[in-house]
C-alpha cells in the first residue's frame, strides 16, 4: 500500500510534464509503450499493486460469516437448482445463476443444501467455491477500472486514483464477497466498457484482427451483462451511444467510400447486435436444457411449457383432445404465472360478500382444482335418455361447472368481491350438483366461429356469467390468511381484460380417445417468449413487502441508508452493506462540480478566451472522456427513478463505478490545472501534495470503516459502550 | 374580428419594431444604414392591413362546427359531472379538492358567473337533464371557442415554420375534421383549453425565435410575454402541459446557449438577456401560477365535503365545519388537557379506544395481549378523547395548574371514557406483525407491567417556541421503553375491531404515518376556573397564511395524481392510443340510441403514424446526406426543418411516452395533446415528399397529388360518417351502430328497448 503511494509521489512530476504535451501519435494499441515509455515501470508497478491489493481485500475473511447472508438465500438456492436440474422461476435472466451453479459444481458442492433463510449455518457445506467465483470477478473490477481510465486519460495517476477509489470502497468490497449476482454483473459491465475502450483504440486500423477481436469481445461482455440482470441494458445503451457517435464521425470523412461506410455499419451490427442477441438466446437455451426436472417454478408457466419437465404431471401424459360434457377438467388462467381455478370447503368470512364456499386460483396442483363440465338444460325440456352420444362443448354453449370434491357449482352473484370491490364475488353454491340459475356460464372463444370446439391447452376461452354478463377473472392479488393466501378469483364486469382468458389443462373423459400431450409441447421460441413475459411480470409485481424499508433512488448517491447483510444483535457478527462515506461524498462532490466546470470551459472555448494551446488540447481530451463517464453514470442511475418496482441500495453500484472513474480523471486534471496556472514555475507541487493527501484520506477512511465489510462484533452502535459508535455518522445507518 | 385584429396587430407591431431597431446602435455598416434610410422614407404612421381570407374562412368553419347546437344534448355529458360541479362550488364558495390546477375551472366559472348561474345544480349522474334555466350554452362556450381556435393556430404555426400555404391549410383541415378534437371541444371540459395553450406556446415560441437576433425589440418582448402567458396557461390548466413546457424550455435553453457562445454578442448583453429570459420564462409564470391559486383559495371559503382531506389547521380556515367546533379553544397543550389526536397525513382518522379487548388468538394463531383495543377511527366520537398526564402522576389531577407540554417531555395519555392509559409492549400488532401492538393497559395481575410513557417530539417546534400547540404542532409520540413511534399502519382491523384502522408502533420514526396533531382541545374545567390560568392564549382560526395553504394543496395534488388507479370500462393503455383501439362512451340519450362516443378520425390517426415514420426516414436520410456534404437544403431550411422536428415530433413523443410509464387509469382523451402535434406534422411530411423526394419528375408529383386527393376525400368521409357519434343528435338503429363499429374493440352502447 505505502509502496504504491511513494511511487506515485516519486513519479508524478515527470509524468505531469509529459502529459501536458499535445499528443500527436495516432491512437494504437502500442501507444502506451511509445507514449509513456518512461513510465512503463511505474505503470506495471501501479497496476500489479492494484491487482494484489484488490485480491487481498476481497479474499480476506471470505469464509466468514459461515452462514447464509442476505440474498445468498436466493442465489445460492438457485445455484443448487442448476446442480439438481430442478426447474425454478426467477425474475432475472439465467447466466449469473448458471455461473454460480457451475462454480458450486466445480468446487464439489452437491446442491443438497437448502439455503433456507439468512442466518442458516453452512456447517460442512462447501459454499466457498461459489463465493470465490463472485470474489474473483469482484477482484477483476479494480484492475479493469485502472485499464479503462488509463486508456481514456493516458495518465497513470488518474488510473491509480480511480482504481484506488473502487478498491477502498467498503460497499463494493462487501458486495463482492457473497454469492450474489451483483459482482458478476458489475464485472461484465466494466468488462464491456473496457473492451469498448480497447476497440476504440484500434480506431485507426479498421478491419484488422485486433479491431474485430475487441469489438467481438464488447459484444460478448454486453450479452453476458444483460443475461445476468436486465439492468445490463443500460451499458448496452452506453455502448450504443458511443457507437452511434463513432459512426457519425466516420460519416463526415469523405475519404471513406460508401462501401467502406456500409462495411463499418454492418460490422457493428454483426458484432454488437446480432452476435450478442444470439448469445443471449443461447444462454436461455442452455438454461432450459439444464433445468428439465419439475420443480417449484412449474406453476408460473403454461401447460405446454410444463409438459417438457420431467416429473410434472403433464409430462408424457395422454388425454382426450376435445372437451365434451361429462369431462373432468382443470382450468388455468391464461396469463403469465396464472393459477388453476380452485375451490375448497372453506367459506368466505363475514364481511366479504355472501358466506359461501371460496373460489380461488391456486398455482400448485391439487385435487381441489378439478371441475366437472355439465350441460345447461332448460328444465321444461324432457330429460333425455341416459345413454347419449358424447357431445362436444362448443363456442357459445351454456354450461355448469361442478366442483368435483364438494359437488357444488361455480356461482356468481351481485355481491362485492373480497379485494377488487368493483368486481362480483365468485363462490361455489348448491348441493350435490344442483344450484340455481346464477350457476350458468357461457363459454366464449374469442376470435372463433360459432360452434367451434374447445381443445385442451390450445383454446383460450372466456366464461361469461350468463345472468350478469361479467367474466370469470383472476389476477395476481393474494387473498389474506382466511383464503390461504391463494389468488383472488372474481367476476369482472369489464370483459376486455386479457386476464379473463382460461385454458383447459388436465382433462379426463373415458368416453373419448386419448392423444399424447406431446403435440402441445412449447417449442423453444415459445418457451423463450413465455419466460420473458413471466419475468417481466414478475419484475413489475415486485412490490415492497409489508413493513419492509424501501429505498429511494435519491438516497443512494448520498449513502443515506445501507443494507443489512447479516447479524441483528450484539452477539452476532454484523455485516452492513454501506459505501465508504468519504469516497461516496467525495465522488458526489466531483460529480456535482463537473457540469459547471465543463460549462465554463465550453463557454471560454467557444468565445476564444483560452490561451495555451497545449492546455486546450488536454482539456478537450479530459472533458470529452469525463462527459462520456458522466453519461455512463446517468444511464446507470437515472432510469431507476422511472421504475415502479421495489428498489434496493445495491442497484446504485454500477453507477458508482462510473463516478469513481470520473472522479479519478477529474481530480488529476484539476490538480494539473492548478499547477499550471498557480505555480507554473514549480511544476507538480500541487499535484504531489494533493495526491498524498487524497491517498492518505482514502486509506484512513477505509481503515476506519472496514468493520462494515469484515464484521462488527459487540454492542450496537447506538449503545454507549460500543466500539463502533464513531462509525455512525448518519442517524439512518442501522449498524 | 379576432383574426383581423391579429393580422393588423402584426403589421403595426412590425412597423413599430422596425422603428425600434433604429435605436440599436449600429457601428457603421453602410449598407445597413442605407436600408434603414430606405425604410424611413416610408411613412411611419400608416397601418398596412392585409387579410388572409383563407384563414378567416378556416376560423369561421371551425366556429360553426364547434358551436353548432352547443346546448345539445341537454344532459350531463361524461366529465361535465366534475367540471360542472366544480363551477357550481366556486360560485357557492364551497371548498373542494381536485387534482387539476384551477385555471380551466376558473374560466368556466367566470362564464357561469356572467350568465347568472347560482351554482345550484346536482351533478351526480351522467345523463341528468339540465333544467331550462341552466346556462349550459354559456358554460360550454369557452371550451368550444378554445377548440375552434386550434384550426387557425395550426394554420399559423405551419406558415410561421415557412411551409407552403397548402400545407398550412391541410393542417387546419385535419384539425377541423378530427372527431376527437370536435367532441372534446363541445362540453364543459378543460382539455381544449390545454390544447389551445400548447399550440399558442409553439406559435409564440416561433415568433419569439424569429426576433431572437434583434434583442430588446418591442416585437420580441411582446411575443416573449405571450409565450410566458401560454406557458403559465399550459401549467395551470392541467399538469400534463408540463411535458410540452419541458420541450419548449429545451429549445429556449438551446438558443440561449447559442447566444452565450456567440462571439459577436458582448458578455454584458448576454447577461442582461439571460436575466430577461429568466424574468419572462421563470419568474413571471411562477408569479402568475401562484396568483391563480390565490384566486382559487380566496374564492373557496366555506367548508365542504372535501374538508377531511386537508390538515386540521387548513380546515379551520374554512367557515363552518371544524372552525366552528374549535373556535375559542386554548392553544397550548398543558398537563390535564383533554385532546383528540388526528393522524395528520393521508386518511383522516383519530386515535381511538373502546372497552373491547384484542382477541386472545388471531385467525393465524398468533396470540395478543388481550388488552383494550386502540384504533384509528374515521369519525368524530366521544371515544376519541384523551387526557395528557404527567409521567409521574398516579391519577389525573384536574386541579393542578396547567403546565404547558414542551418538546421532548415524557407524558402519559389517559383514555377519557375508560380511564386507561395508552400502552405499548413487545407483542406483534394484529395486522402488521413487524410492528408492536398498542393497547390501553388493563392490569390483569399477571406480571405484565404497564409501559405507558410516551415522549412528545415536535416536528415543527421552532415556530411554536418548542411548546405543543393544538392544530399547528405536528408531533410524533415515541414509546419510551421500546423507542418505537406511534403509527397509523393503514390496515383495517377485521370484525372484532369494527373495521377501524390499526394503530401500532414502528421502529422507523421517520415516516409520514407516524405524524399526529391535536385537533380538538379543552382544558379541564377546574384549571380554567381558577386564577392560575395561562395568559389568555386562544387559538384563532385563519392564522394559516396563503403560502402554507398553497403548499398543502399543491403537495396533496401531486400525491393524489399518482393515486388515481381504478379499473374503468372505457379506460385504455397508452399503447392502444395511436391506433385508436378504444373510445370512451360520453353520453347516451335517455329515450333513443343517440349517443356521444369519444373517437377520433381513424383515417387521420393512422395516416399520422405513417407520416411520423416517413418523416423520420426522410430526416435521417437528409441528415446523412448533409454529413456527406450533399447540399440539399439551405442553412435556413435546415433551421426550420429541425425546429419542426423538435417541436412536432418532440411534442408527439413527449406527450405520449410518459403515459406509457404511468400506472394510473388512462383514457383516450389523454392522447389529444400528442395527436395534435402529429396532425400538424402530417402536412410537413407531405410537403417534404414533394420538395425532397419527388422533385425530379412531374409525373410522380401528379400521382402523389391524385393520391392525396383520394386520401383527403376519405378523411372527410370518415369524419362525416362518425359525426352522429360526435354530436349525438341522431338516434341510431341497430344497423347504424353495427355499420359504425369498424373495430371490434369499440364499445358503442346499444339498448334493445329503443329499436
Amino acid at each position: 500500500m505505502t509502496k504504491e503511494i511513494c511511487l506515485h509521489v516519486l513519479y508524478c512530476t515527470t509524468e505531469g510534464n509529459e502529459e501536458t504535451m499535445p499528443e500527436k501519435q495516432p491512437k494504437c494499441s502500442s501507444r502506451l509503450g511509445t507514449h509513456a515509455r518512461g513510465h512503463k515501470g511505474l505503470n506495471i508497478l501501479a497496476f500489479s499493486s492494484c491487482v494484489i491489493l484488490s485480491f487481498a481485500t476481497r479474499f480476506y475473511k471470505l469464509d466468514t460469516p459461515d452462514h447464509v447472508c442476505w440474498d445468498e438465500t436466493h442465489f445460492g438456492k438457485m445455484g443448487s437448482y442448476y446442480i439438481n436440474r430442478t426447474f425454478f422461476f426467477d425474475v432475472h435472466p439465467p447466466l449469473g445463476k448458471m455461473l454460480i451453479g457451475l462454480a458450486g459444481h466445480l468446487s464439489g458442492y452437491d446442491g443438497a443444501f437448502t439455503f433456507e433463510s439468512p442466518g442458516t449455518k453452512y456447517e460442512d457445506v462447501n459454499y466457498l467455491g461459489m463465493r470465490i467465483l463472485c470474489a474473483t470477478l469482484g477482484v477483476l473490477i479494480v484492475p479493469l477500472v485502472y485499464l479503462i481510465v488509463l486508456e481514456w486519460s493516458f495518465s497513470v495517476t488518474a488510473a491509480s486514483l480511480a482504481s484506488l477509489f473502487v478498491l477502498f470502497d467498503t460497499g463494493t468490497l462487501t458486495l463482492s464477497q457473497y454469492i450474489l449476482l451483483d459482482p458478476i454483473l458489475m464485472f461484465f459491465i466494466i468488462a464491456s466498457v473496457y473492451a469498448l475502450v480497447k476497440f476504440q483504440s484500434h480506431h485507426a486500423r479498421p478491419f484488422q484482427f485486433l479491431w474485430w477481436f475487441w469489438m467481438t469481445m464488447t459484444g460478448l461482455f454486453l450479452a453476458c451483462a444483460i443475461s445476468i440482470k436486465w439492468v445490463g441494458l443500460f451499458v448496452i445503451l452506453f455502448v450504443g451511444a458511443q457507437t452511434a457517435w463513432d459512426l457519425w464521425g466516420l460519416l463526415a470523412d469523405l475519404a471513406l467510400s460508401k462501401v467502406t461506410l456500409l462495411k463499418h455499419f454492418l460490422a457493428r451490427c454483426l458484432c454488437l447486435i446480432i452476435f450478442p442477441a444470439g448469445l443471449y438466446i443461447s444462454f436461455f437455451a442452455v438454461h432450459l436444457h439444464i433445468l428439465n426436472q419439475s420443480g417449484p417454478g412449474d406453476g408460473f408457466f403454461s401447460s405446454g411449457f410444463q409438459s417438457k419437465l420431467v416429473g410434472n404431471n403433464l409430462h408424457n401424459v395422454s388425454m382426450p383432445e376435445k372437451v365434451a360434457y361429462g369431462s373432468v377438467i382443470t382450468l388455468k388462467n391464461h396469463r403469465a404465472a396464472g393459477g388453476l381455478l380452485h375451490s375448497h370447503p372453506l367459506l368466505y368470512p363475514e364481511g366479504y360478500g355472501a358466506e359461501q364456499q371460496q373460489v380461488t386460483a391456486y398455482v400448485y396442483k391439487d385435487e381441489n382444482n378439478l371441475w366437472l363440465l355439465k350441460k345447461y338444460v332448460e328444465e321444461d325440456l324432457p330429460v333425455e335418455d341416459e345413454i347419449q352420444p358424447v357431445e362436444l362443448v362448443k363456442n357459445g354453449d351454456l354450461v355448469y361447472l361442478e366442483h368435483v370434491a364438494t359437488r357444488r357449482n361455480l356461482h356468481s352473484h351481485n355481491e362485492k368481491a373480497p379485494l377488487s370491490v368493483n368486481h362480483q364475488q365468485v363462490t361455489c353454491y348448491g348441493e350435490n350438483g344442483t344450484g340455481d340459475f346464477n350457476d350458468v356460464w357461457q363459454v366464449q372463444i374469442p376470435g372463433a366461429a360459432a360452434g367451434a370446439t374447445v381443445s385442451v391447452v390450445k383454446t383460450k376461452l372466456k366464461l361469461i356469467h350468463y345472468l350478469t354478463g361479467c367474466v370469470l377473472f383472476s389476477h395476481s392479488k393474494n387473498l389474506p390468511a382466511w383464503g390461504s393466501e391463494q389468488l383472488e378469483v372474481t367476476c369482472n364486469p369489464y370483459s376486455r381484460d386479457q386476464r379473463a382468458l382460461w385454458n383447459v389443462e388436465d382433462h379426463y373423459n373415458h368416453h373419448l380417445p386419448n392423444i399424447s400431450f406431446e403435440v402441445f409441447r412449447s417449442s423453444f421460441i415459445e418457451s423463450l417468449l413465455e419466460s420473458h413475459v413471466v419475468m417481466a411480470q414478475g419484475n413489475s409485481d415486485l412490490k415492497p413487502k409489508e413493513g419492509e424499508i424501501t429505498s429511494k433512488p435519491w438516497q443512494w448517491p448520498i449513502n443515506y441508508r445501507g443494507q443489512r447483510f447479516s447479524g441483528y444483535n450484539n452477539t452476532e457478527e454484523r455485516i452492513y452493506l454501506l459505501g465508504n462515506p468519504v469516497l461516496w461524498w467525495g465522488n458526489l462532490f466531483f460529480l456535482v462540480l463537473f457540469p459547471p466546470v465543463i460549462f465554463i470551459w465550453l463557454v471560454c472555448k467557444e468565445r476564444g478566451l483560452q490561451g495555451n494551446s497545449a492546455i486546450t488540447e488536454l482539456n478537450q481530451k479530459v472533458f470529452s472522456s469525463c462527459s462520456w463517464l458522466l453519461l455512463g453514470w446517468a444511464l446507470h442511475y437515472l432510469p431507476f427513478y422511472l421504475m415502479s418496482r421495489v428498489l434496493y441500495f445495491h442497484h446504485y453500484f454500477p453507477a458508482f463505478l462510473f463516478s469513481c472513474m470520473l472522479s479519478g480523471i477529474f481530480i488529476n486534471h484539476l490538480l494539473q490545472l492548478l499547477d499550471h496556472y498557480l505555480l507554473p514555475s514549480r511544476q507538480g507541487a500541487f499535484r504531489q501534495s494533493g495526491l498524498i493527501v487524497i491517498c492518505a484520506i482514502v486509506i484512513q477512511s477505509f481503515y476506519k470503516f472496514h468493520p462494515f465489510s469484515y464484521g462488527m462484533v459487540g454492542p450496537l452502535a447506538d449503545e454507549v459502550n460500543s466500539t463502533h459508535r464513531g462509525l455512525k455518522w448518519l442517524d439512518s445507518w442501522e449498524i | 374580428m379576432l383574426l383581423v385584429y391579429v393580422v393588423c396587430n402584426e403589421f403595426v407591431l412590425r412597423t413599430l419594431n422596425e422603428m425600434a431597431c433604429d435605436h440599436i446602435s449600429d457601428n457603421g455598416e453602410a449598407n445597413k444604414k442605407m436600408k434603414q434610410t430606405a425604410n424611413r422614407t416610408e411613412p411611419i404612421f400608416v397601418v398596412n392591413c392585409s387579410l388572409d381570407l383563407l384563414l378567416v374562412a378556416i376560423t369561421l368553419i371551425a366556429f360553426v362546427t364547434r358551436l353548432w347546437r352547443l346546448e345539445d344534448p341537454r344532459g350531463v355529458v361524461f366529465d361535465e359531472i366534475h367540471f360542472g360541479r366544480f363551477a357550481g362550488l366556486y360560485l357557492q364558495g364551497v371548498f373542494f379538492f381536485d387534482v387539476h390546477p384551477p385555471l380551466g375551472r376558473l374560466l368556466i366559472t367566470l362564464m357561469g358567473y356572467l350568465s347568472g348561474f347560482d351554482g345550484n345544480f346536482d351533478f351526480s349522474i351522467i345523463g341528468t337533464e339540465y333544467p331550462c334555466s341552466f346556462p349550459i350554452w354559456h358554460l360550454r362556450l369557452i371550451p368550444a371557442v378554445c377548440g375552434s381556435l386550434l384550426c387557425p393556430l395550426a394554420y399559423l404555426i405551419l406558415s410561421e415554420l415557412g411551409f407552403h400555404q397548402y400545407s398550412a391549410c391541410l393542417a387546419a383541415f385535419l384539425v377541423l375534421t378530427d372527431n376527437a378534437l370536435l367532441t372534446q371541444s363541445r362540453f364543459i371540459l378543460i382539455d381544449s383549453m390545454l390544447l389551445l395553450s400548447l399550440l399558442a406556446m409553439i406559435y409564440s415560441l416561433l415568433k419569439f425565435l424569429k426576433y431572437f437576433k434583434r434583442p430588446f425589440s418591442l416585437y420580441g418582448s411582446a411575443w416573449a410575454t405571450v409565450l410566458s402567458l401560454s406557458i403559465t396557461a399550459s401549467l395551470s390548466v392541467k399538469y400534463s402541459g408540463l411535458f410540452s413546457v419541458l420541450l419548449v424550455s429545451l429549445v429556449l435553453l438551446f438558443y440561449s446557449w447559442r447566444m452565450i457562445i456567440d462571439k459577436t454578442i458582448p458578455l454584458i448583453q448576454v447577461a442582461v438577456r439571460l436575466l430577461g429570459y429568466a424574468l419572462f420564462f421563470v419568474v413571471l409564470p411562477v408569479v402568475l401560477y401562484c396568483l391563480i391559486f390565490w384566486l382559487h383559495l380566496s374564492l373557496l371559503w366555506k367548508s365542504g365535503t372535501h374538508d377531511e382531506m386537508m390538515s386540521s389547521s387548513f380546515q379551520a380556515t374554512l367557515e363552518g365545519g371544524l372552525a366552528r367546533i374549535t373556535e375559542g379553544q386554548p392553544r397550548r397543550i398543558a398537563y390535564s388537557s383533554q385532546i383528540t389526536l388526528r393522524h395528520t397525513h393521508g386518511t383522516p382518522c383519530w386515535l381511538h379506544s373502546h372497552s373491547d379487548p384484542y382477541p386472545v388468538r388471531y385467525s393465524d394463531n398468533r396470540g395478543s395481549s388481550a388488552q383494550q383495543q386502540v384504533t384509528c377511527y374515521s369519525y368524530k366520537d366521544i371515544n376519541n378523547w384523551w387526557i395528557v398526564v404527567e409521567q409521574d402522576a398516579d391519577s389525573i389531577d384536574l386541579n393542578s395548574p396547567p403546565k404547558p407540554v414542551k418538546d421532548g417531555d415524557i407524558i402519559k395519555l389517559i383514555h377519557g371514557v375508560t380511564g386507561r392509559s395508552l400502552n405499548s409492549h413487545d407483542v406483534a400488532a394484529p395486522m402488521s406483525p413487524q410492528c408492536m401492538e398498542v393497547s390501553c393497559y388493563v392490569d390483569y395481575n399477571i406480571s405484565f407491567p404497564a409501559q405507558p410513557l410516551w415522549r412528545v417530539e415536535l416536528l415543527n417546534g421552532a415556530k411554536t417556541n418548542q411548546t405543543w400547540q393544538a392544530m399547528s404542532s405536528h408531533i410524533r409520540l415515541i414509546h419510551v421503553t421500546t423507542n418505537q413511534a406511534l403509527k397509523f399502519t393503514g390496515n383495517q382491523l377485521p370484525d372484532w375491531g369494527f373495521y377501524q384502522y390499526e394503530v401500532a408502533t414502528d421502529r422507523i420514526h421517520q415516516q409520514e404515518a407516524t405524524v399526529w396533531n391535536v385537533e380538538e382541545h379543552r382544558l379541564s374545567a377546574a384549571a380554567t376556573s381558577q386564577d392560575h390560568q395561562l395568559p389568555p392564549d386562544i387559538w384563532s382560526p385563519g392564522n394559516l397564511g396563503f403560502w402554507e395553504k398553497f403548499l398543502e394543496v399543491q403537495m396533496k395534488m401531486l400525491w393524489a395524481n399518482s393515486d388515481v388507479n381504478q379499473e374503468h370500462q372505457y379506460s385504455s393503455s397508452a399503447l392502444e392510443w395511436p391506433t385508436m383501439n378504444r373510445g370512451v362512451a360520453y353520453w347516451i340519450s335517455p329515450d333513443s340510441n343517440a349517443q356521444i362516443h369519444f373517437l377520433g378520425n381513424p383515417v387521420t390517426w393512422v395516416s399520422g403514424l405513417v407520416a411520423a415514420v416517413l418523416f423520420f426516414l426522410m430526416f435521417v436520410t437528409l441528415a446523412v446526406r448533409w454529413r456527406r456534404q450533399c447540399q440539399d437544403l439551405t442553412p435556413d431550411e435546415w433551421t426550420r426543418l429541425i425546429l419542426s422536428a423538435v417541436l412536432l415530433v418532440g411534442g408527439w413523443v413527449f406527450n405520449l411516452v410518459p403515459y406509457m410509464l404511468m400506472e394510473r387509469t388512462l383514457f383516450l382523451h389523454h392522447y389529444l395533446p400528442g395527436l395534435l402535434h402529429l396532425l400538424i406534422l402530417l402536412p410537413v411530411t407531405v410537403e417534404m415528399m414533394y420538395r425532397y423526394v419527388l422533385f425530379r419528375s412531374s409525373i410522380q408529383r401528379n400521382v402523389m397529388t391524385a393520391v392525396l386527393l383520394v386520401w383527403l376525400t376519405s378523411v372527410f368521409l370518415a369524419f362525416v360518417r362518425l359525426l352522429p357519434l360526435s354530436y349525438g343528435h341522431t338516434s341510431l338503429t341497430e344497423e347504424d351502430i353495427k355499420s359504425l363499429q369498424w373495430r371490434e374493440s369499440w364499445g358503442f352502447i346499444y339498448r334493445e328497448e329503443f329499436k
